[in-house]
């Protein structure tokens, strides 16, 4: 009998060389589909994926601090799931669903969005891309979270500013009055 | 980081082949150069990428284990679980066989670093991981462990480093699901390059330094992990698992500790109590244990049990401290899982 728990986000994703032969040091052809748009781009395979959202396709809404998956500043949704992006090579992940920070708002802010406004849940801003992006998944997974599964799901970010308290009240707000999903 | 090579191939012999060394051996030099010709094995990277972007690690080429097909599954077999090494922090915690049955490792692995990097890492690489201690982690030294002749925790900032079996070199092993693992005597599968596979106890795999002081376990090159083992447990067996840290988010513990208790009638009939970031690799706290079998648990026995889980410990100039953490958190553990 085969059993799984949640599964891994790398679930829908194939490096570009499964033949088994090398590739590199040079540039890759890969594809990622970003914030809903396909994109074909060449990478090398030790180009992370922060580094190619930021440098080739000028997705600098998604910041890089520490480089180490130490701060969660980089957080994106691979397949839906949070990640750090600083930690993933985006050769391996070829194919997969990647959401930034860019493709969160529609029309108008996302309801987290204008909770973070409302709430003054920023101050200098660098981990605030990375920290939306976990409570947009989190409200996702999680339409009504209690105070311990926000600091759970927020557990890997640093603010050096310490926007901790105003930033938990903002998704506890969100959660509040956004309705209630099917 | 540096340039390099990138193969995904899809089988596990394949991929076995195509490793020439393992992570620990490319570390070791003589001048503190690490290998620039090296091929590694990669599964989810944590760890690999962090010592290549420190410079630690300088491969030619990655092999990515993760297109291998069903390396990333839990079944259950004979009552235990075999689980793949590809499952991730993220899924083992979420699995409810684990988490009815195995609750130590469901907690080890859910409490392990942040959600975001639980999700990305590896069971397998998170046994693989190499130690925090700052020594290793820095290039400016060239330590026993890389190759060179010092120790520089014994006579440095050794605050984070062993109190147990540190002879020649004090690392604590940073996996605390290796804590959990050998308190349920779980065992690896290991396959090499011909395909041949061997079993090992995870508590035979780990290594201390008087064995061999330049790696933490018995992989050589060439082979991989391909599934971790876990025994049916009894029908009376409660585990669970207990940290420490520095911060209340997410860190390596300053200590950790994993108990299963047999329990029936109120007698302990089978004790395991491992100790984790206490000695360089999982320490089984056998006086504690021997203190504990056949014995009606009750508060004044666990509370002599959890005294003599530190039988042996010499801590160094600065962890002095972690005594008194591993007594309350045995203690603690134990409690619990006797009122379970």
């Amino acid at each position: 009998m085969v059993m799984r728990g949640n599964t891994s986000p790398h679930a829908r994703s194939r490096t570009p060389c499964v033949t088994g032969e090398a590739v590199g040091p040079g540039a890759v052809p890969i594809t990622l589909e970003v914030n809903g748009i396909l994109r074909a781009l060449p990478v090398c395979p030790g180009a992370t994926l922060a580094e190619v959202l930021r440098d080739q396709l000028q997705l600098t809404g998604t910041k890089i601090a520490c480089d180490r998956g130490a701060c969660s500043a980089c957080t994106v949704r691979l397949n839906g799931t949070p990640v750090c992006s600083c930690m993933v090579l985006a050769i391996e992940v070829n194919g997969a669903k990647i959401d930034t920070i860019e493709g969160v708002a529609g029309e108008t802010l996302h309801p987290v969005q204008a909770a973070f406004l409302e709430h003054d849940a920023i101050q200098c801003g660098f981990c605030t891309p990375g920290l939306i992006m976990s409570c947009v998944a989190l409200l996702e997974s999680t339409p009504h979270p209690s105070e311990e599964e926000v600091k759970a799901a927020l557990g890997g970010h640093l603010c050096r500013c310490g926007t901790y308290p105003h930033v938990i009240a903002a998704v506890l707000h969100a959660a509040q009055t956004s309705k209630r999903r099917p | 980081m540096h340039a390099f090579e990138w193969m995904s191939p899809q089988g596990i012999e394949s991929a076995a082949r195509a490793a020439t060394t393992t992570v620990a051996a490319a570390m070791v030099s003589e001048r503190g150069e690490p290998d620039d010709e090296a091929a590694l094995l990669k599964a989810g990277g944590i760890d690999l990428l962090d010592l290549m972007k420190e410079g630690l690690l300088r491969p030619r080429r990655l092999i990515n284990l993760r297109d291998i097909a069903g390396l990333e599954r839990i079944e259950e077999v004979d009552g235990g679980l075999r689980i793949g090494p590809n499952v991730t922090l993220s899924q083992l915690a979420a699995h409810e066989q684990v988490r009815m049955r195995f609750r130590a490792l469901a907690e080890a692995a859910g409490t392990s670093a942040s959600p975001q990097i639980r999700h990305l890492a590896t069971l397998g690489g998170n046994l693989l991981q190499r130690p925090r201690c700052w020594y290793l982690r820095s290039r400016a030294h060239h330590c026993t462990r890389k190759g060179g002749d010092t120790c520089f925790a014994f006579d440095g900032e050794n605050q984070y480093h062993a109190i147990f079996d540190h002879k020649g070199c004090a690392i604590v092993h940073p996996s605390t699901c290796a804590t959990a693992l050998v308190a349920f005597d779980a065992r690896l599968e290991i396959t090499g390059p011909a395909g041949t596979r061997r079993g090992v106890s995870v508590e035979d795999f780990f290594l201390l330094p008087e064995a061999d002081v330049h790696r933490e376990n018995t992989l050589a090159a060439g082979e991989i992990v391909t599934a971790i083992w876990l025994p049916a447990p009894p029908e009376t067996a409660r585990s669970l698992h207990v940290k420490h840290c520095q911060t209340e988010s997410f860190d390596w513990p300053l200590a950790d500790a994993a108990v299963m208790l047999e329990v029936a009638d109120g007698i302990c009939r089978k004790a395991a109590i491992v100790l984790g970031a206490a000695a360089p690799a999982p320490h089984r706290a056998r006086a504690a244990e021997a203190a504990l079998t056949g014995q009606r648990l009750g508060e004044a026995l666990i509370r002599t049990a959890a005294r003599a889980a530190l039988q042996g410990a010499a801590p160094l100039s600065k962890n002095g401290y972690k005594l008194v953490i591993f007594e309350t958190l045995v203690r603690r553990a134990l409690l619990a899982a006797a009122a379970s």
